[in-house]
């Protein structure tokens, strides 16, 4: 298998005195005894890509959740680019914006009603020409007057992603946002969204089961487990720091055995 | 608050109204039919007996009234059904828009689809049936204030129950203006209601609008203070409502339930 290049150099330093687009401080999440995210930590700098990884249970999505202000934290703070989500909820979810699978667009509206809808609720300056530029970007001219829910997966996602840069987000959370795709149309995609983050130097959250594409994208991962966050790092030396010979083994440890990594790893 | 995020919701309403011939018709079909129907029994009764009042303005008016005010509260109820049927509570309650902001456009949004009924309804009761409202001015606008009023509230309370219940029970909402109109008056005086029945029914502004109106049929004047009454009462119902919105939201992003929201009934 081909050695994944970096994606680019140098991460940029998230202790500097910008604060960074994401910083997530001691979250906390329950549901009743069941304890889905258990007080972690996080930050993602300004042109950051930052993988969240884990087994199904593992507590991804319930902090995307978090992050999109839709889940309230029982502890714990988030804040975008210095703005408190709890505080300042509109200004700070209107520097950011989202794709996930679960959440498509609504099927009864066009594809440029869709971007204009939500054009005007993220106050997108010039939205006319703006929905002109995704909808060139992300191969959408011929669909701008189709339902959205006609549309083919890939389509589907091609919009999802159309609509999650339409604000021009400072930071950017992606739910598994290739999971629907083919291998092709994945790959595709894949190159549209690093396109964007070199050019707009957005921070983003990715959340992926697919580890080749991990590599390929992402800066840094983050590996949750049972609500906590087990191992962090570089994607692509994670693996040889624990004795594997790549991310999917790695992924596949901690999804069978998270305690055996919890023991030699301390953040 | 901000119109402009308030007009992307109606603009949402907008295009899908636009685009569908089953969102149209409903805006005006069912109201005309009730013109036609209440309009030719008035007619009738008025013909078979001697009435010292008009019974065209006495029932046609009032059920133009009622079905006023029901309009108003399923315009409300429809915006907000239209978010719950495509899934995009996600991508609704995870942007910049305020609460307020998408309250304000359902209200918005209600205003515009109400207005066409109430066109209809005017056209198909003065044109084929003579309806001569005995009030004008001031006060005929005051009489629609305060229907008005009730109507979002009950549209904003509604929304709130099936947000709180899931999909499953907008089917406690459609019944409501049925189940209020014996409290209501909307046919008979509030002294036809039996001990119990009348204390229920002070409560409810529409009958403060139907004692004004039947008083003024009669003979008499409508009393200004039973309007200020009625009108006083439905704002503060209007305010309970927001605030049952705001606190079922609250309790949605609690404990998940904007997340997990789907097409299905939510437990």
């Amino acid at each position: 298998m081909q050695e994944a290049p970096s994606r680019r150099a140098p991460l940029p330093d998230v202790s500097a005195a910008e604060p960074p687009v994401l910083a997530a401080e001691g979250l906390r999440k329950a549901y009743g005894d069941v304890v889905a995210v258990d007080g972690i930590s996080f930050r993602v700098a300004r042109g950051e890509i930052v993988g969240l990884l884990g087994p199904n249970g593992a507590g991804k999505t319930t902090t995307i959740n978090m992050v999109l202000g839709v889940l309230a934290p029982d502890a714990g703070r988030i804040r975008v680019e210095g703005l408190d989500l709890a505080t300042h909820r509109s200004a700070a979810l209107g520097r950011m914006n989202f794709a996930a699978v679960y959440s498509p667009l609504p099927g009864n509206l066009t594809v440029s009603q869709n971007l204009r809808i939500l054009g005007l609720i993220y106050g997108v300056p010039k939205l006319g020409e703006r929905i002109e530029t995704l909808l060139g970007q992300y191969d959408l001219l011929r669909f701008r007057n189709v339902k959205s829910g006609v549309l083919s997966s890939g389509e589907q996602t091609r919009l999802s992603l159309a609509k999650a840069v339409l604000n021009h987000p400072h930071l950017l959370l992606l739910d598994e946002p290739t999971a629907s795709l083919d291998p092709a149309a994945a790959r595709d995609m894949r190159a549209r969204i690093r396109g964007f983050a070199a050019q707009e130097t957005s921070g983003m959250l990715w959340t992926s089961h697919n580890m080749s594409e991990v590599v390929e994208v992402c800066d840094r991962v983050l590996f949750l487990s049972r609500g906590r966050i087990l191992l962090e790092g570089d994607p692509r030396t994670l693996p040889g720091e624990h004795g594997k010979a790549n991310l999917e083994e790695l992924f596949i440890t901690v999804a069978r055995e998270p305690l055996s990594l919890a023991e030699e790893w301390e953040p | 608050m901000s119109l402009r995020r308030m007009a992307a919701i109606v603009l949402r309403h907008f295009y899908l109204i636009r685009g569908s011939l089953s969102r149209v018709f409903p805006l005006f079909v069912w109201v005309g039919i009730d013109m036609v129907l209440w309009g030719f029994i008035s007619r009738y009764l008025a013909a078979a007996g001697a009435f010292r009042f008009s019974l065209v303005t006495t029932l046609l008016g009032a059920v133009l009234l009622w079905d006023f005010e029901a309009r108003v509260m399923q315009g409300v109820t429809m915006a907000f059904f239209e978010d719950v049927w495509s899934r995009n509570f996600l991508n609704v309650f995870a942007s910049p828009l305020r609460l307020s902001e998408y309250l304000g456009g359902l209200v918005l949004s209600s205003i515009a689809t109400s207005a066409v009924g109430l066109a209809v309804m005017l056209l198909v009761a003065v044109a084929a049936f003579g309806l001569a409202f005995p009030v004008a001015g001031l006060l005929l606008a005051g009489f629609f204030l305060v229907l008005f009023l009730f109507g979002i509230a009950l549209g904003i309370a509604g929304s709130a129950v099936v947000l709180r219940l899931g999909p499953a029970a907008e089917w406690f909402i459609w019944p409501i203006p049925a189940v209020l109109a014996p409290f209501a008056c909307v046919f008979y005086p509030l002294a036809t209601l039996p001990g119990w029945m009348r204390p229920v029914a002070r409560l409810l502004p529409p009958s403060y609008v139907f004692e004004g109106m039947r008083a003024v049929v009669a003979g008499g004047a409508a009393s200004g203070a039973m309007l200020l009454a009625g009108t006083l009462i439905a704002v503060v119902y209007i305010l309970l409502a927001c605030w049952i919105f705001a606190s079922v939201h609250r309790y949605a992003v609690r404990t998940g339930l904007i997340a997990r929201y789907a097409a299905e009934s939510v437990s």
